[in-house]
């Protein structure tokens, strides 16, 4: 299958954030980078459905400034055969101004298949994979936990809360990927040396106008936490006290 | 003045409270803008429309119901066809949907099909002039974002729980519609609904979560966090990331990062250290308890009570305690 996965890069989440001078935006200074949680499942997907048939054509994309290059080579040394740069100085908010690019570069592509992660884990707005589908008049799955082609249909199940769905689908079509799929492999040597030498191809990124723009930024409020009220069993007393008389809840 | 459309969820015929979530929040909408109607799609086979009354009590001044016999499962395409044809001609100021698995699939289908821009899980909203100013938690809960969405119809999704469905009585008109496509024609086909282990109150709409991690130590042990979520009478069961990746629990019983964003009025964590990833699905709870044998655990940072202590001791007492604080 020709399949085309798009990538985002983002911040590791386990970073301890600050807000830039501007209000508006992370500074970035200090964080790592890599490879979305999400999208790394969909690569890993993407690369075994292929191996199962033992053809076709795994097309990485990734929107942004020459930075997303390391992510697309991370994606190659995974196994993925090329990588696409949609250049553009930032990645917008906008979910529609994303997937108006995207489709731009995907319309005619002759994917059988197109994936996403189900969300990237920095702007959380887990839209653009659906919004594509739409633009592009495809079929689509979102969050899918599971995935199985055969005879260019696809099978999909999707986790919904405290319940799961089956649902049936034609190729060609867009499936945003969950974890849950297959565990990301790690690039090998071999891999890495590889990727750079597989092609990446640039092209300026056809951004619609945004409609959702960032006004400003701000970091949660510390819980004032850190009440230890006892040890073992004893202790439960106490907590049923303050449960029932301090947080109402009981 | 304006009119607000709010998309209904049902399942297995039942309306979820995620539903009145997005009527409320709609009527809230449209009461900041002047009081406009609420208009709320009720989709669903033959005998939904019954549900129709509790969205008027939530302040629906309309309902759109569409039943038709091939809609005992929920069908993407026919609820996207459906919900967008509705809004288009509608001429709705916004859209609300909620955050749930069901609403973020939906949502920005619609939205793209109208061609304008959303904004998802939003915890707040307000209009300011043309413009519906949202917040929205990104960076796994660790930046809280102001967004600035224009364009009309302004689609949102609300994370569940954000807004506290509230009534707003009054007598609904119920409308009949078709489907925007016959269901026959869908490309996307539902096969099946499978039901998970916390069918009686989902993680999301229950007002307590009893939650287990590796503390527990053998998965049989868990037995000790349902009969503490029994005995809450009130309590979803929840896990960590790493009692569901050893397959103690399912995958959708899991909170954090990679799964669900939970906001409980009590969350009590047993045997949970307090990764980042799992302080990322809950750490908005009102109030949490922290159960751990580890005194240095991060848990007890966020955690408004902790004990420090061995859960397979502590759990059986504090289910006698609740048990018995609830006159059982």
């Amino acid at each position: 299958m020709k399949i085309a996965v798009c990538i985002k890069r983002v911040a590791d989440m386990e970073s301890r954030f600050k807000i830039a001078t501007d209000g508006s935006s992370v500074d970035e200074t200090g964080l790592k980078f890599d490879m979305g949680d999400f999208d790394g499942y969909a690569v890993e997907a993407a690369l075994q459905l292929n191996e199962k048939e033992g053809k076709g054509e795994i097309v990485a994309i990734s929107l942004g400034p020459d930075v997303v290059q390391e992510t697309l080579r991370k994606a190659m040394s995974m196994g993925v055969d090329r990588g696409v740069q949609l250049k553009a100085d930032r990645v917008p908010f906008d979910g529609l101004a994303i997937a108006r690019a995207l489709a731009a570069e995907l319309q005619g592509g002759g994917y059988d298949l197109i994936l996403f992660g189900r969300m990237a884990v920095d702007s959380a707005n887990q839209s653009v994979g659906p919004m594509t589908a739409e633009l592009l008049g495809l079929p689509c799955i979102t969050a899918a936990s599971k995935l199985e082609v055969a005879n260019g249909r696809g099978t999909a199940r999707r986790e919904l809360e405290g319940a799961a769905e089956i649902l049936e689908f034609p190729l060609p079509a867009v499936v945003t990927i969950d974890e849950g799929i297959a565990r990301p492999r790690y690039p090998s040597l071999k891999g890495i040396m590889a990727a750079k030498k597989k092609p990446l191809e640039v092209k300026p990124a056809q951004l619609g106008e945004a409609h959702l723009t960032v006004k400003g930024m701000e970091l949660p409020p510390e819980r004032t936490g850190g009440r230890i009220i006892g040890e073992g069993p004893a202790a439960v007393p106490e907590l049923v006290r303050l449960l029932q008389t301090e947080a109402k809840v009981l | 003045m304006a009119n607000v459309f709010a998309f209904a969820e049902t399942r297995g015929g039942e309306l979820r409270k995620v539903a009145l979530e997005a009527v409320t929040g709609a009527r809230q909408l449209a009461d900041a803008t002047g009081g406009g109607e609420v208009h709320a799609l009720l989709i669903g086979a033959p005998g939904i429309a019954a549900k129709a009354q509790a969205l008027g009590e939530h302040g629906a001044d309309a309902v759109i119901v569409v039943e038709h016999p091939a809609l005992e499962l929920y069908s993407p395409e026919v609820a996207a066809a459906t919900a967008a044809e509705r809004i288009r001609s509608g001429g709705y100021r916004a859209a609300i949907f909620s955050a749930s698995a069901r609403g973020k699939d939906l949502a920005p289908r619609v939205a793209a099909k109208l061609g304008v821009s959303m904004a998802s899980d939003v915890t707040a909203f307000q209009p300011e002039g043309d413009a519906i100013v949202v917040r929205h938690p990104a960076y796994t809960g660790k930046v809280i974002t102001t967004l600035v969405l224009t364009g009309t119809p302004a689609v949102l999704t609300l994370r569940p729980g954000a807004v506290t469905p509230a009534a707003s009585p009054r007598a609904a008109r119920v409308e009949s519609a078709a489907p925007a496509i016959d269901p026959g024609a869908a490309r996307v086909v539902p096969k099946e609904l499978v039901q998970g282990s916390n069918t009686k109150l989902d993680l999301g709409e229950a007002p307590v979560i009893v939650s287990g991690g590796r503390g527990l130590k053998a998965p049989e042990n868990f037995r000790l966090v349902e009969e503490l979520a029994a005995a809450f009478g009130n309590a979803a069961v929840g896990a960590t990331r790493a009692v569901t990746d050893e397959g103690w629990r399912p995958h959708s019983d899991q909170i954090g990062q990679t799964g669900r964003l939970v906001s409980p009025d009590l969350y009590v964590a047993a045997g949970i250290s307090g990764a980042i990833q799992h302080l990322a699905g809950m750490r908005t709870s009102k109030t949490i308890v922290a159960i751990n044998k580890d005194k240095e655990a991060p848990i007890f940072k966020v955690a408004d009570y902790g004990i420090v202590g061995d859960v397979l001791e502590v759990l059986p007492v504090l289910t006698e305690a609740v048990k018995k604080a609830k006159g059982q």
